[in-house]
């Protein structure tokens, strides 16, 4: 207790003094440096991750705005701005895909690798509409552009392995550069065993074992003209789930796209994207690993989803506009097979997910106005309609027993606006924003089947009629800088109307056995959400330097229960030093008490915790290749803990030393 | 190798339509008034064959619904204007006793086929007890045939035949869903008065109070249920049952007089998973 009260303490006045960089694009973490330089990013972002081969999900998780929801030690669901899922638009490259599982164990970004892409953008609030209609915001995993450097064969091999749970990865990377030619091929394998809590202790069924390919080819048909075609699969089996009943033994995705990309600067015309994609996702969830289950069952779910987009670019004296035009189409199955204990009945089955056709088209514009040297406006909307659809007459039917007068069509018509100005000066710099934003209810929130919530332990029933859940949201971010100081504060607050989530409904028998009843998704008249964010950092010289973030977010509904899943207070510090050669950062991250905690949505309050993490890493140079080192430890002093967006507060890992080598040649 | 596998399936989404098939087929009403029907017995006398059909081609315990034709033997054709009553008989060691049952009436746009109903509460497990006796009038000469039948025993208990608090003996058969859904389907049963051996008259004007349950999944029940009410159009009782998905459903009955006295049933709870009058259900 008394060491948390010191890291506290040290907190405290570290806050005052310093802070993380906030941008709102977190760089490629990946061994292939020579790719930043290229195209000039900045190398020291990317220096700083502190592994090599850290997973999407650790990946995000830099992320102020963003946490993980764990479920288990693999395909963890993000949040921004406390929400989850339903409320984020989470795109591959503007594409969008859509996970198979009823549960949220497939969240797509466990479908793609950091081999995979280039940047993550992160849009918060109606920012992140570009590719789809969201409340909490918009995540898109960027794909690499096209690279037309002439430089032929580079190769990269990457290996890695970690103490806890006896984490191996692996991988390759090859790529073809030319003039008008170019590809890129890679690979990577990942396993881990049962990984330890602190204490030695093991969390059962939390091995996974995934493989990821991806290809990526171009061709430029002319100085302006060129076409891409990118493929990636992924295929994850024997993922184990220790906060949930169930587990996987085959998530696997394939993702494919075709894209033609028109460039020139001297016509009015700038740029103009235009994409065609198709993506599969596969899901099966089983129980045939756990000793003691009170029914077997079978979860298999499949959604497939095929779109467009095509985006252009224009600019005009001080206004830079954006056009986006997309449309997708989704199909969404998921069944439920129980096998009874009496050999002699016969087996159980229904539809999860009724056949779920979702079509979506919609047009977004930007227009990015500069109203002077040190102010920018900018304008958006997006509208977009949408449609969905029951395409099968059993899953139809299964959900008129809820609601008779249920037809197996409905259309929606959703809206976004969102406007900002930023003010930027030497010291200073601010930006002020509102927004209005609609989503429809998720397939689940809409159509789901008796989906098994293992966090609160109820039933859920989708709820065909709810209307579009609404969003007025404002949100300001400034920031101050005095030489080698610098502080900045980040707020939103989002107001939500029609606000979205279960209600328990006392009338009606549970399907799981074990649970303790049924909710069905209704509608609260609103909901209010804030967080805030403070950042400070400060320079001690050239090398040596020192951030912390201290944040605070507060969720409430209009029937004056809290929210669940809110972070707690929160804070992270860190003293970095850095070389061209050599880095090394301690950090200590930690939440509050969750005083707020949510009991009425199945929650329970999450104590305290605080970790203390050291990571270093080598750049060696030898003739024209390099070798890079990234090693250190993780949860230093081994602590038992779990954090509030830990499912069912299943343990986190325990101590771990990890140690990746790239090799770049 | 890329656009070959995208544009089709691009198109496919783009132009996916769905159809619907008009069936076409003519049915040829004339020559064959049994099509779809398949023989379960004959039971034959001097002058006719009396030829009883359903759609299994077999009797089973519970609630049958049997189309009959009497051909001429002399003349090898279908009679058309017989009034005909049945009475099925089941022979036990001691004494004997029929069931509950409808006789047979011509089948509306048919000319030769009549239909009726017979409920048989039990059998032998060899399928044997049972004879059937049909007796008729063509052109007011009476005629009768007496045979035995083989009725064989329902895999689910969909008759129930019991003792009520008012010290009556009643039977409860399943008439509907034959082929139940997963969602909402029209529950429909006959409740009949077992006044001695050989009558059963309909009951009206009862009350079933129905909860499905699954005793394979927790004994979890499902929403919208109604109770079975008396429909004088037909003499039976109707509800709505909601099935949630296949499987094995247990339905719980408790049966109320037209007063609302509780005659036979209990209520289900965490204690007492099933009624003592229940009828099953699988799909």
């Amino acid at each position: 207790m008394k060491k948390y009260i010191i890291y506290i303490l040290i907190l405290l006045f570290s806050a005052l003094t310093y802070a993380q960089e906030t941008d709102v694009t977190i760089e490629k973490d990946t061994t292939q440096l020579q790719e930043v330089i290229l195209i000039g990013q900045r190398k020291l972002s990317k220096y700083r991750q502190e592994k090599t081969l850290s997973s999407i999900d650790d990946y995000l998780e830099k992320s102020n705005k963003i946490t993980m929801i764990k479920r288990g030690n693999y395909a963890w669901e993000p949040t921004m701005n406390n929400m989850t899922s339903e409320r984020l638009n989470v795109t591959i490259d503007g594409m969008q895909i859509f996970g198979a599982c009823t549960d949220k164990m497939d969240p797509i970004t466990s479908y793609v690798d950091v081999s995979n892409l280039e940047k993550v953008s992160i849009g918060s609030g109606q920012e992140g509409t570009e590719n789809g209609h969201s409340i909490g915001g918009g995540i898109d995993l960027r794909l690499p552009r096209s690279k037309y450097y002439d430089n032929g064969f580079k190769t990269s091999a990457d290996l890695g392995y970690e103490t806890n749970g006896n984490y191996r990865t692996a991988g390759l990377d090859v790529a073809y550069s030319g003039n008008k030619f170019y590809m890129n091929a890679d690979g990577i394998y990942r396993k881990s065993d049962n990984y330890d809590a602190g204490n030695n202790k093991e969390v059962l069924y939390s091995q996974f074992e995934k493989y990821n390919l991806s290809f990526q080819a171009g061709y430029k048909l002319s100085d302006n003209h060129s076409m891409d075609a990118n493929l990636i699969y992924d295929k994850a089996t024997d993922v184990g789930y220790p906060a949930l009943p169930m587990d996987v033994s085959l998530a696997e995705a394939l993702i494919t796209s075709l894209t033609h990309t028109y460039k020139n600067d001297s016509t009015f015309i700038k740029s103009w994207e235009s994409k065609l994609y198709f993506n599969t996702v596969t899901h099966i969830m089983d129980d045939s690993k756990r000793p003691d289950v009170p029914i077997r069952m079978d979860m298999p779910g499949w959604s497939d989803t095929y779109g467009f987009y095509s985006k252009v670019g224009l600019e005009e004296k001080n206004h830079r506009l954006l056009f986006n035009l997309n449309g997708f189409y989704n199909r969404s199955i998921a069944e439920m097979t129980m096998y009874p204990n009496d050999p002699n009945e016969s087996v159980m089955f229904m539809y999860t997910w009724p056949d779920i056709r979702t079509l979506y088209s919609g047009l977004f514009v930007k227009d990015a106005i500069t109203i002077s040297d040190k102010e920018t406006l900018n304008v958006s909307t997006r509208l977009g309609f949408h449609n969905n659809t029951i395409g099968d007459q059993v899953g139809l039917e299964s959900l008129q027993i809820f609601y008779p007068e249920l037809t197996d069509s409905k259309n929606r018509f959703l809206k976004s606006f969102a406007t900002d100005y930023q003010f930027k000066t030497k010291s200073y710099d601010a930006s002020f924003g509102v927004g209005y934003g609609e989503r429809a209810p998720s397939v689940s929130e809409g159509y789901g089947f008796f989906l098994f919530n293992s966090f609160d332990n109820y039933d859920y029933i989708g709820n065909p009629t709810l209307n579009n859940e609404k969003s007025l949201e404002a949100n300001i971010k400034t920031n101050y800088y005095q030489n080698r100081f610098k502080i900045g504060v980040e707020a939103s607050y989002f107001y939500i109307m029609d606000y979205i989530i279960g209600e328990i409904d006392p009338t009606l028998s549970a399907m799981t056995i074990g649970a303790n009843g049924v909710r069905i998704y209704k509608a609260l008249s609103n909901a209010s959400i804030f967080d805030v964010y403070i950042n400070s950092s400060y320079d001690f010289t050239e090398k040596l330097s020192l951030n912390a973030t201290v944040g605070y977010n507060y969720g409430s509904g209009s029937n004056g229960e809290n929210l669940p899943l809110i972070k707690p207070f929160s804070y992270v510090a860190e003293v970095a030093y850095y070389t061209t050669k050599f880095n090394a950062a301690l950090q200590l991250e930690g939440n509050g008490n969750q005083s707020r905690y949510s009991s009425f949505y199945g929650e329970d309050n999450t104590a305290e915790y605080a970790v203390l993490n050291l990571n270093l890493g080598n750049i060696i140079h030898w003739n024209s290749n390099r070798i890079i080192f990234k090693y250190g430890i993780e949860n230093i002093l081994d602590a038992e803990y779990s954090t509030y967006a830990d499912w069912n507060n299943i343990p986190r890992q325990g101590r771990n030393f990890y140690m990746n080598v790239s090799y770049v040649f | 190798m890329k656009l070959k596998y995208i544009l089709p399936v691009l198109f496919i989404a783009l132009f996916a339509t769905s159809c619907s098939t008009d069936d076409t087929d003519e049915i040829d009403s004339v020559t064959n008034e049994v099509e779809g029907l398949t023989i379960v017995e004959e039971l034959t006398n001097d002058t006719h064959t009396i030829e009883l059909y359903n759609t299994s081609g077999r009797f089973y315990t519970g609630y049958n619904t049997i189309s009959l034709r009497i051909k001429d033997n002399a003349s090898n054709t279908y009679v058309e204007n017989a009034t005909i009553n049945w009475m099925p008989v089941m022979q036990m060691p001691t004494m004997q006793h029929s069931c509950p049952k409808t006789n047979p009436t011509k089948t509306i746009g048919k000319d030769t086929v009549y239909k009726g109903n017979i409920i048989y509460q039990m059998t032998n497990e060899d399928g044997s007890g049972w004879t059937l006796t049909v007796n008729y009038a063509i052109d007011e000469v009476d005629y009768s045939v007496s045979e035995e039948i083989t009725v064989s025993q329902s895999d689910k208990q969909n008759v129930a035949s019991f003792t009520g608090s008012d010290s009556k003996r009643y039977v409860v058969a399943m008439v509907k869903p034959n082929d139940p859904n997963i969602g909402n389907n029209e529950l429909v049963v006959g409740l009949y008065q077992m006044e001695n051996m050989m009558s059963f008259p309909i009951v009206e004007n009862f009350a079933l109070k129905l909860d499905p349950r699954m005793p394979g999944m927790g004994n979890h029940s499902s929403p919208n249920n109604t109770n079975l009410t008396y429909n004088s159009a037909d003499n039976l009782y109707h509800a709505n049952l909601s099935l949630t998905m296949s499987g094995y459903w247990v339905l719980n009955l408790q049966l109320l007089d037209s007063e609302g006295l509780l005659l036979k049933g209990e209520q289900v709870t965490t204690d007492n998973i099933q009624s003592s009058l229940y009828l099953e259900l699988e799909f």
